[in-house]
């Protein structure tokens, strides 16, 4: 039986600015069950840091959070006050950022930082969190681990730091964890080994894992679940083989055409890439937001609100006016250009 | 710049609408504000000797002492409108002329320190290395001295007049603008368009004229208003020691120190040179902080 | 760490010493230093005794040698005045401006990091607005002047406080006050610029993403990292603070350094202005040496290489 922690329904982020209301996150509905990895992607400023900030309550002030469903293992996120929510933070549901360089207090040894939620959230000794924080250093494979804990962020790599941040982000035994990003900042080298290390952790944690990310080579590797994201919609959502497989929505098979894949792309094959850029998020935006940069675009797209429709397979849905079978027949003609 | 080129997530770091209008009244009224009373302030120093009613040195006893027109008492009168000094001098006049005192130093020294100090940090800050050690050397030897103590006791074996006051501070307030000017040179010499000009084979002296100083003005300005404030407070505690502009000129410093003796029972003696003092300087720093939030709007405070 | 001291250490020493050079050549400005100790009615005779007595007719850089020699050692003559051995007098003096300079450092302290770090938390609002208030009048006011208002309200009209001597705690109040508020505004915009800056940090959003409570993410992590470059700059105001004491002290008649240096300017007690520059200078030097040092062990960047 598996079980839901995460259930989201209809969220969305609205933003006041001098110009009007800025809408970056626009009605997602997505779920996240015990040890598996969605992956949310999308290219810069689509609005998935934002969503997972929502997601954590850590909204700037200005900005609105509305969601018609928000549960964490059943429990209702959406009426906690903020005393409530930094109870869950770092202990129920915890993050890792994209920045490991600067993610960490400079003034304070790793090991102090470590600590310091286990001992804010369950009140355990400082000796009982050390015995913790070496344990799981060593599961992040940070070796000599005890010794690293009177450290200080500046003294190891941004690898290095980065499996710290994991760490932390583990101290409390989370039943979520939200990872922004976690390898854009680090070598490409490192990138694979961090991957891997967050897909084993998470099957023996068995926590739930929300991986947003840029990057589909990542998401080809660990994620179980993909929504695919444009201007703060979700344009497409399947499992990773219904993706990868058959892309219904045009951007998919747009993001897809724009990396290598081994076997598929014939030796010498240009990439594709996709013109144009993502558009203002202020005010009603009726119509796809991919209109502008759609190969196939029709005077239909343009119409009114395109919703979400189930494409061939159950479970996965896009939002594009064309059927699954017009969509299927472009994709061919793009892959064998 | 359209908003949608900006991401959503900068578009969310700008403060709200209504901090930034509140911030905008406030930064531009403060330049208004300042600029207007600084300006007022010159222009009744330029025209003393049209507007004021009477000769601020002419004692006459048996009219001291007589309060300004606001209190009310038999002797106050609109002859004298801010009332006379324990010498008989209207009040008014003083003040009046007082105002040319206290802005000539702040001018003059302000010039004086600001060719100093300009110098060293614009040399330090362009030639970098040795140049850029020796000048830290000098510019940290200075802040070791105490400006108040060194200025006094400078011109007590010298000798006090405005001249000597004018001299010693601009020889001692240079520190700011060395230390500002070496870091906006810093940031400025290394930028694409001083490698063209040196590519160019342009003299030194030239690319310091005609590319550094332009692009750093902005920051000089601000600190001229900073150490033109400066230099009128000093002089006013220098002349409120005693050594600094001597009776019977009207430096306002100095109409202070002469009426604390008497300010139980006259208070306003002090009170209205002190307010003088007080807009000059309050106003002369409302435009320079109105000056870096318009030429640098980052919103840094 | 090591390296790091021993060149700030060096530049100190060097500085000191060029600063002692400085203070030395000053009584040289009036002229012929025997001819003013001299008087008006001194002959040549006279004039020339009081050189060959002080030793004004040696070549200048024994001088300064020799007087640098007995300066380091504690000796900085006699005052010509007083009649008592000028280090005497300054190290009696000394305490109560040290006392009434910390006393005005503790105020400054407490009213300016507070008033920074809320103005930081509600930047743009009326609390921020009211602190830059108190800075921009704290810059503009004379000291001298916000002196006797205070003197004149809480001492004479309201009778809370005494005005002058140093006789209890009372006495230091309006001093400590008048002389706090000089360096107040730095401090605070300081404190406020930089609370601003660490909290648009990352590494504060990864404190709040871990559930800490807010007092925790505003003092343990972001005032931490944001008092740094304070400490600097509230060493140097304090120095420049005990340079400004002259005035407060003289208007409130405290007997401290500053009401000694402004006698000995009246009295032209050359020694003993001189000693008073060297020692406010070194003492000065040394302040910002510890806040060098202090700065260095507060940033584990630089105390742990």
């Amino acid at each position: 039986m598996v079980e839901r922690i995460l259930e989201v329904e209809s969220l969305s982020v609205d933003i006041p600015v001098p110009s009007g209301m800025l809408h970056p996150v626009q009605d997602l509905s997505f779920h996240v069950d015990r040890g598996e990895t969605l992956a949310i992607v999308g290219e810069s400023g689509c609005g998935k840091s934002l969503t997972s900030l929502a997601l954590m309550d850590l909204l700037p002030s200005r900005a609105k959070r509305r969601a018609s469903k928000l549960t964490l293992e059943g429990q209702d996120l959406t009426g906690l006050s903020e005393r409530q929510m930094s109870d869950l933070r770092g202990n129920r549901m915890s993050m890792v950022f994209q920045e490991p360089m600067t993610s960490l207090n400079p003034a304070y040894t790793i090991g102090d930082q470590l600590i310091e939620a286990l001992r804010r959230h369950r009140g355990v000794t400082v000796s009982e969190a050390r015995d913790r924080a070496v344990w799981l250093l060593e599961k992040v494979g940070i070796t000599a681990a005890r010794g690293r804990l009177r450290q200080y962020p500046h003294q190891l790599s941004g690898g290095l730091r980065q499996r710290v941040m994991i760490a932390m982000a583990l101290m409390c035994g989370p039943d979520l964890i939200i990872a922004d990003e976690p390898t854009t900042a680090l070598d490409v080298t490192i990138q694979a080994q961090i991957l891997h290390l967050l897909a084993d952790l998470q099957r023996e944690f068995q926590t739930g894992l929300i991986l947003i990310t840029h990057d589909l080579g990542v998401v080809a590797r660990v994620a179980d679940r993909v929504a695919v994201m444009y201007a703060g919609q979700f344009v497409e959502q399947g499992t990773a083989l219904q993706i990868f497989q058959a892309p219904t929505h045009p951007y998919t098979q747009g993001l897809l055409d724009c990396i290598p894949i081994p076997g598929k792309t014939a030796r010498g094959a240009r990439l594709g890439s996709i013109p144009g850029i993502v558009p203002s998020l202020v005010g009603r935006m009726p119509g796809c937001h991919f209109a502008e940069r759609c190969r196939y675009v029709t005077d239909a797209c343009r119409a009114g609100d395109v919703a979400l429709r189930d494409a061939t397979e159950p479970g996965h849905r896009y939002r594009c006016v064309l059927s699954p079978e017009e969509s299927a027949v472009h994709n061919k003609m793009e892959t064998a250009q | 710049m359209a908003v949608s080129d900006i991401s959503p997530i900068e578009q969310v770091l700008e403060p709200s609408p209504r901090a930034l209008l509140r911030r905008r009244i406030f930064g531009h009224a403060g330049l208004v504000i300042g600029a207007f009373v600084l300006i007022s302030i010159v222009l009744m120093a330029l025209l003393a000797p049209y507007i004021a009613p009477h000769d601020p040195l002419d004692q006459v006893l048996d009219r001291k002492l007589i309060p300004p027109i606001w209190f009310d008492s038999d002797k106050a009168t609109w002859t004298f409108p801010l009332g006379t000094d324990h010498f008989g001098r209207d009040y008014l006049s003083r003040l009046i002329w007082g105002a040319r005192i206290s802005l000539m130093i702040g001018v003059s020294a302000m010039l004086i320190s600001g060719v100093i100090g300009t110098t060293i940090g614009v040399l330090a800050g362009y030639f970098g290395g040795r140049v850029d050690m020796v000048a830290n050397f000098i510019i940290t030897t200075r802040l070791s001295m105490p400006v108040v103590l060194v200025a006094l006791a400078v011109v007590s074996m010298v000798g006090s007049s405005l001249t000597v006051v004018i001299w010693v501070l601009g020889l001692l307030i240079w520190d700011r603008f060395a230390v500002v000017m070496r870091s906006a040179t810093m940031q400025v010499r290394n930028l694409d368009f001083v490698a063209s000009a040196q590519a160019l084979g342009c003299s030194t002296a030239r690319i310091v004229l005609t590319e550094i100083l332009p692009n750093v003005s902005n920051h000089l300005i601000v600190v001229a208003t900073i150490e033109m404030a400066h230099a009128i407070l000093l002089e006013a505690a220098l002349s409120f020691l005693g050594l600094g502009v001597q009776p019977p000129e009207p430096s306002w410093g100095l109409m202070i120190s002469e009426a604390k003796g008497l300010m139980f029972f006259d208070a306003w003696l002090i009170a209205i040179p002190g307010t003088a003092l007080f807009l000059l300087v309050l106003s002369i720093n409302l435009l320079g902080d109105g000056l870096r939030d318009v030429t640098a709007p980052e919103g840094r405070n | 760490m090591l390296p790091y001291v021993l060149k700030r250490l060096a530049v100190a020493i060097l500085v000191a010493i060029t600063v002692s050079l400085i203070t030395f050549s000053m009584i040289y400005l009036s002229g012929d230093p025997a001819v003013a100790l001299a008087g008006e009615t001194a002959t040549e005779a006279d004039i020339e005794n009081i050189r060959r007595y002080y030793g004004y007719d040696r070549p200048i850089m024994v001088q300064y040698l020799d007087w640098l020699y007995r300066a380091v050692q504690g000796d900085f003559g006699q005052s010509h005045y007083l009649k008592k051995p000028v280090a005497e007098v300054i190290f009696e003096r000394l305490p109560t401006t040290m006392l009434l300079g910390f006393c005005a450092l503790v105020f400054a302290l407490t009213l300016s990091i507070p008033l920074g770090v809320l103005a930081a938390i509600r930047p743009n609002s009326m609390i921020d607005r009211v602190a830059l208030t108190i800075a921009v009048v704290g810059q503009a006011m004379p000291s001298f002047w916000f002196a006797l208002i205070m003197m004149l309200w809480l001492g004479i009209y309201w009778r809370l406080l005494p005005i002058t001597g140093t006789d209890s705690w009372a006495n230091f109040v309006m001093p400590s006050i008048a002389l706090g508020y000089y360096i107040t505004p730095a401090v605070m915009r300081l404190t406020r610029a930089g609370m601003l800056e660490v909290l648009s940090t990352d590494y504060i959003r990864t404190a709040r993403a871990k559930g800490l409570r807010p007092m925790t993410v505003l003092f343990k992590h972001a005032l931490r990292n944001a008092i740094i470059p304070v400490v600097s700059l509230a060493a140097v105001q304090f120095g420049f603070m005990l340079g400004g004491s002259i005035v407060i002290e003289t208007i409130f008649a405290i007997n401290g350094l500053g009401f000694l240096a402004w006698e000995s300017i009246q009295r032209a007690d050359l020694p003993m202005m001189q000693a008073i520059v060297l020692v406010l200078s070194i003492f000065y030097i040394v302040l910002t040496f510890l806040a060098d040092m202090l700065n260095a062990w507060l940033d584990p960047r630089i105390r742990v290489a």
